[in-house]
């Protein structure tokens, strides 16, 4: 081996051992601070403590913004799974001129500024009549979370063999059941991985939810914002805790039904 | 695969099940952003482009437009830096190590930018990890504060979008047969050759598309520089939001919104028909 390769060798494992520190690092700091007893975020926090997390219940605006997100979050992502998946099958199956640019039409949301689409739609749904700052949220969000539901979809059903369900009507099912039995399940670990990452970018909006938000209605993330402008304290890192414990349930279960080297697939 | 032509939408019913999707998305968002376009051209008296040529006027936009650009330029370049030897090690490593690597990529991707932002706020500060560390190697005398420095907002943002860097490079490089680089060994080609002429080609296209997504989403940042840098430092996403949320100026930001998603719809479109290009070169 010449020094050049063994050079290369040992930067390449230099860089990787870098990444996963540097990578990890806010998520660790995060959770350290959340445990500390330090108000001005010292670390490592001279001592430990829960107080930051017992004060979580006398937040003002953090359980309606909870409240909420999840509320957005679920219904959206419903929305989305039921309008996704019928596309993905219509992508996938049918013959049609223009396929190429239905998917890459429903998958640009991903692809431009949050902040411009926010604004054109604070502008487009008042010429269109809507006002409610709620319904505008959600209506929003299945924005945001159709993106995803169809990416993993369509991946998914161009790796089915869809002459499984034929087999399944010449075995007798009708075409609903046949349905019901075959795609659904071969569909399942699509369904829940591409639910969880649409989820968690709904919970997670800040760029276009920020112009859907009035005095009462507001977002997790909107309201976290508010509390780091008005009073950083560890208080706010106790929340990103449980945000990132929540993260590490998602990644959990999509690495138990379709596998880590999966969800990295780009 | 029938020779005859595709027939019409009008024929495959299957079609049909696209268009609840595709009817929202022009309704919701396609229509939005069409209108957001011809009000930036519209003014009082019909058509008009004088909303951009008095952006343009302004030496204070040029600089905004300036910073945008060189932040998203820097913390493309830092994170293509980390991320292509990482996407390598990543895609040669065992077992356990590509685990830990793809939950510290994948992780950190689940969660949203307001929480790593925050983080990030603390690591940058006076007695923060950066701080500390660069004082424990001897690099620094004396603790600085990297928060609301351009350096600390490059490195925050470098921080939250490695992941898109890494992850289509990785892509592509686990696709190579190491026994390619051998084989060019055993021909003779030195290593530097080897990487030059077999390695990096095969690579290009996953370095366009990783480059291509961090620039653009280091161009349309709004909560990193909000929290990172402040209010004195304006980029064009951030001076779009404030137009809007806090200057009430919707003109203005319909002007810089556009140029915005100008700039967006450009860099997709040109890595797009780039990596297509390369694709097509190395087959």
């Amino acid at each position: 081996m010449t020094a050049i390769e063994r050079f290369t060798r040992w930067f390449v494992w230099a860089m990787a051992g870098f990444t996963v520190v540097f990578l990890m690092t806010p998520l660790i700091v995060t959770v350290a601070v959340s445990f500390g007893s330090s108000t001005v975020f010292t670390l490592p926090p001279p001592d430990w403590s829960t107080r930051w997390y017992e004060r979580l219940a006398n937040m003002r605006g953090l359980l309606p913004a909870l409240v909420v997100s999840l509320q957005v979050a679920a219904i959206s992502t419903a929305a989305a799974m039921v309008l996704g998946t019928l596309c993905a099958i219509a992508l996938v199956r049918g013959r049609f001129p223009g396929r190429e640019t239905i998917s890459t039409f429903l998958v640009s949301p991903l692809m431009l500024p949050g902040l411009v689409i926010g604004i054109a739609m604070l502008q487009g749904f008042k010429a269109m009549g809507l006002r409610d700052v709620y319904a505008s949220l959600l209506v929003a969000h299945v924005v945001i979370t159709l993106p995803y539901v169809v990416r993993t979809v369509v991946g998914a059903l161009s790796l089915l063999d869809f002459s499984l369900i034929d087999a399944a009507r010449t075995l007798g099912c009708s075409y609903p059941a046949a349905l019901m039995r075959v795609l659904v399940p071969a569909l399942a670990p699509a369904f829940l991985t591409s639910g969880m990452f649409a989820f968690l970018a709904s919970m997670d909006n800040y760029p276009i939810s920020i112009f859907f938000t009035d005095a009462w209605t507001k977002t997790l993330p909107i309201q976290m914002l508010q509390y780091v402008e008005e009073r950083p304290d560890p208080t706010i890192a106790a929340i990103s805790t449980g945000l990132v414990l929540l993260a590490i349930v998602a990644l959990i279960i999509g690495d138990r039904l379709v596998g880590l080297r999966k969800l990295a697939d780009f | 695969m029938s020779v005859r032509s595709a027939p019409s939408v009008w024929r495959d019913p299957v079609a049909l099940l696209a268009a609840p999707a595709v009817l929202y998305l022009l309704v919701v968002y396609a229509f939005p952003l069409f209108w957001l376009l011809m009000k930036s051209f519209t003014g009082p008296a019909g058509p008009t482009v004088q909303p951009y040529v008095a952006f343009m006027a302004d030496p204070f936009n040029w600089r905004v437009i300036g910073n945008t650009l060189r932040v998203a330029a820097w913390v493309t370049l830092v994170c293509f830096l980390i991320g292509y030897p990482a996407a390598f090690a990543l895609a040669r490593a065992g077992a356990f190590v590509q685990i830990v690597m793809l939950v510290s990529i994948i992780l950190p991707l689940s969660i949203g930018a307001v929480v790593k932002a925050f983080a990030w706020q603390i690591v940058l500060r006076r007695d923060g990890v950066v701080s500390q560390l660069l004082l424990g190697l001897g690099i620094w005398d004396e603790p600085q504060r990297l928060l609301f420095t351009e350096t600390g907002l490059v490195l925050g943002a470098a921080n939250i979008f490695l992941p898109f860097m890494i992850l289509p490079i990785y892509s592509v490089v686990k696709l190579i047969d190491p026994r390619l680089s051998e084989a060019g060994a055993t021909l003779g080609a030195t290593p530097l050759y080897r990487f030059a002429h077999v390695t990096l080609p095969l690579t290009l296209p996953g370095v366009v598309s990783g480059i291509a997504f961090v620039f653009s989403m280091s161009v349309s940042m709004f909560v990193i520089p909000s929290l990172l840098i402040g209010d004195r430092f304006q980029t064009l996403s951030t001076l779009t939001g404030r137009s809007f949320l806090l200057m009430r100026n919707e003109q203005l930001g319909s002007t810089t919104a556009v140029i915005l998603l100008v700039l967006a719809v450009s860099i997709v479109v040109g890595s797009t028909w780039l990596a297509r290009r390369m694709g097509g070169s190395t087959t």
